[in-house]
């Protein structure tokens, strides 16, 4: 007895997955298999590309064409499947370190030219696989076992980083909005470009433990309470953002040609 | 029917020769003294329906590449040495993951960012331990410029076949300079292509037939849905903590290369027969000690030549042989001792082992090497 | 007759961790746990089968499906 979502897309003999209990990435990966069901994707034409992380592991556990590559390099793998082979639908599982710090440069230069992968980034603000330290995402002052007098760094906008870098789509959401983040996937794999969602997650066993964040589900209620759709933010008085994050679709620029089909016109022109 | 004869450098004989074995995807990174041969891939390979991509930076320019194999196309990569050194992890990946791959080291002066104009055999040890972990590692080295042409499909059959990355070291030299070659007709040299999962099989991505060290490689996107991973993975590709997997997949890569010597190992000799000293060289220093022999015979030390064309494996036997035959082998490579390491491992004290060398950027020259060969006599 | 009305919540257990989430976020408050402290459903007759539990459960452990 199984979610037949999950039996239809994940392979059954590998889950339980590794994650720890109240991690969010568990939630990002059922939404994602349900965005490629409503997209009604050939499984045999899908490819999952990803990093070194928590987040990373989870290529092993979805059955499509899985690449589970070196610690921030997935979008350069993921660059040379989705160029050599265009009509593979190219998805890169990446976490806050994999895709902002060890694999920032690969980061900023698919956005710019611009290659139809889309990008989703578990971002759950620290290094969970090697035990806690502070990411490029851990907010100011916050506690990691390599911040232990608190994050002097700056965080980074790893959605406004991709939108400024030359995506065409970039949103982010959080696992507490599990259907916004379903849609955003959907509208992202669909979209022809590189595509961003940065999905808040949540690490209660390190950030969390870390930070006296409270249980799994307080950080969710967390993100509820912090999170407004930048739609919604638009028409809120200033007092009324004060300490709330943006979420939502923060750009979504249609017509900028994809590269392999820039490409692709290169050798037919060529042709003649 | 006319020859096709062409004056071009090694590093354009290269890209012609990588077309000839039917590279399809070429990812890299410009980087001096191998960019012609990113140039020439940007010139060519979308003529042929091929697909070149420049990178960021060179670590994904390897990464890049590895994903273009893995979608069934024969891919390449080019760089030179600090080039080198930062693919190097992504070399380990291609070793674990079994990825059909060549990556082309013009090799130039260093440490660091060195001598970038100037020749040097400075990375013959990290072709074989640049990566972390053990790993087995095919490497060759060309001398001339049809030899490049010739080394770079050869490369790209023992990827193929062997379904592994291989290493071509030339270098500024044999990258650079010009010589005539005739291009080879289509179907005088063999090429291999991967082999393929038998249909109507069940697909085991990492599962070998008894007595078979390869295993067949599906492409993405051909209805095999696998996964591939630079973890130590059991024959279904699914990460494996178990150390006797790991030792049992271990074992069956490097026997890829062990129990295939023959079919890896290529060597010139050259005036070797009644030879009273034999100079041990390799890639363009081979070129300067061909010389050198023909200066030492006419003052009349009878000196010859064993040329390592394929650089790793070593050609173990063979060198052992020599030690037998021979009192002294002098070894002439463009660095400070590194070759020279590994036939001494070899000889193990059944001949004295010299070695001529150097690494500030100059060329090695005959007089040298003969220099040397007197000094030993 | 709804939409939902031949779907039910299912449990599988042996994949729950009992991390809380769709107890917590239920917003009618059906759910708890048993005796393992792995997720219950509780009060079956006041379930609206809205499916928070399923899209918020990291561990696929919980459900809507149909009835058998």
């Amino acid at each position: 007895m199984n979610n037949p979502i999950v039996e239809k897309y994940f392979r059954m003999d590998n889950l339980p997955h590794i994650w720890c209990p109240g991690c969010g990435n568990g939630i990002i990966m059922l939404a994602l298999a349900k965005a490629i069901d409503s997209l009604g994707l050939d499984k045999d034409k899908v490819c999952v590309v990803s990093g070194i992380g928590c987040s990373s592991r989870a290529p092993g556990y979805l059955d499509f064409n899985t690449l589970h590559t070196t610690h921030g390099r997935a979008l350069a793998f993921a660059t040379g499947v989705k160029l050599a082979n265009p009509e593979l639908e190219v998805i890169v599982i990446s976490g806050d370190g994999d895709a902002s710090a060890i694999g920032g440069n690969h980061l900023i230069h698919a956005a710019r030219r611009n290659i139809g992968i889309t990008t989703i980034v578990f971002n759950n603000n620290i290094y969970g696989m090697t035990g806690g330290q502070y990411s490029p995402t851990t907010p100011n002052g916050d506690l990691g076992t390599t911040a232990p007098h608190g994050n002097i760094d700056r965080p980074f906008d790893i959605a406004q980083l991709a939108a400024a870098a030359g995506a065409t789509y970039a949103a982010r959401s959080t696992v507490y909005h599990a259907n916004q983040m379903e849609k955003m996937i959907e509208t992202a794999i669909a979209h022809k470009g590189f595509s961003m969602v940065e999905v808040i997650s949540t690490c209660p066993t390190y950030y969390g433990r870390k930070n006296k964040k409270g249980s799994a589900a307080n950080m969710i209620a967390f993100l509820k309470d912090s999170f407004i759709d930048v739609k919604v933010a638009e028409k809120l008085p200033e007092e009324k953002k004060a300490g709330k994050f943006l979420m939502g679709e923060f750009k979504k620029e249609e017509g900028v040609v994809e590269y392999t089909v820039a490409y692709e016109s290169i050798i037919e022109r060529l042709k003649k | 029917m006319s020859k096709n004869i062409k004056l071009m450098q090694g590093n354009e004989a290269c890209v012609e020769g990588a077309l000839y074995a039917g590279m399809r995807f070429y990812a890299g990174y410009p980087i001096t003294p191998s960019t012609e041969i990113a140039e020439k891939s940007a010139e060519l390979l979308p003529t042929v329906g091929g697909k070149f991509i420049q990178m960021e930076d060179e670590i994904a320019g390897i990464a890049a590449a590895i994903g273009g194999a893995l979608t069934g196309k024969k891919s390449m990569t080019a760089t030179s040495g600090p080039g080198f050194s930062l693919k190097q992890e992504n070399i380990g990946y291609a070793m674990i993951a079994e990825i059909p791959l060549v990556i082309v080291n013009v090799q130039r002066g260093g440490p660091s960012t060195g001598l970038p104009t100037a020749p040097a055999q400075g990375e013959i040890m990290q072709a074989k331990w640049g990566t972390h972990g053990d790993h087995p590692v095919i490497a060759l080295s060309p001398s001339t410029v049809r030899e490049t042409f010739d080394l770079t499909v050869r490369a790209f059959n023992l990827a193929e076949k062997y379904r592994t990355p291989v290493m071509l070291l030339t270098d500024e030299i044999v990258g650079h300079m010009r010589e005539k070659i005739e291009i080879p007709e289509p179907g005088e040299l063999e090429i291999y292509n991967r082999l393929e999962p038998v249909e109507g099989e069940t697909y085991i991505p990492y599962g070998v037939r008894e007595g078979d060290l390869v295993p067949r490689m599906a492409a993405f996107g051909s209805g095999h849905r696998y996964h591939v991973t630079g973890l130590f993975h059991d024959e279904t590709g699914f990460p494996s903590n178990s150390t006797e997997n790991a030792g049992f997949m271990l074992d069956r890569m490097m026997k890829k290369v062990e129990d295939n010597l023959d079919d890896l190992i290529e060597y010139e000799e050259y005036m070797l027969d009644d030879a009273e000293v034999c100079i041990f060289s390799y890639g363009s220093s081979a070129r300067a000690a061909k010389t050198a022999i023909d200066q030492l015979r006419e003052e009349g030390i009878k000196a010859g030549l064993f040329r390592a064309i394929t650089i790793w494996p070593f050609a173990e036997k063979r060198v052992k042989a020599l030690a037998e035959q021979f009192d002294n082998i002098v070894v002439a490579e463009l660095n400070l001792g590194q070759y020279v390491y590994e036939v001494e491992r070899v000889v193990k004290g059944a001949a004295k082992v010299s070695h001529v060398g150097k690494a500030n950027g100059d060329v090695l020259t005959p007089a040298e090497i003969a220099a040397k060969v007197k000094e030993v006599l | 007759m709804g939409a939902r009305d031949n779907q039910e919540i299912k449990i599988k257990k042996e994949w729950c961790k009992g991390c809380g989430i769709c107890v917590t976020f239920c917003p009618k408050q059906v759910l708890g746990y048993d005796d393992e402290g792995k997720v219950a459903m509780l009060d079956s007759e006041n379930c609206i089968k809205c499916g928070q539990c399923e899209m918020r459960c990291p561990d696929f452990a919980i459900f809507l499906g149909g009835k058998e």
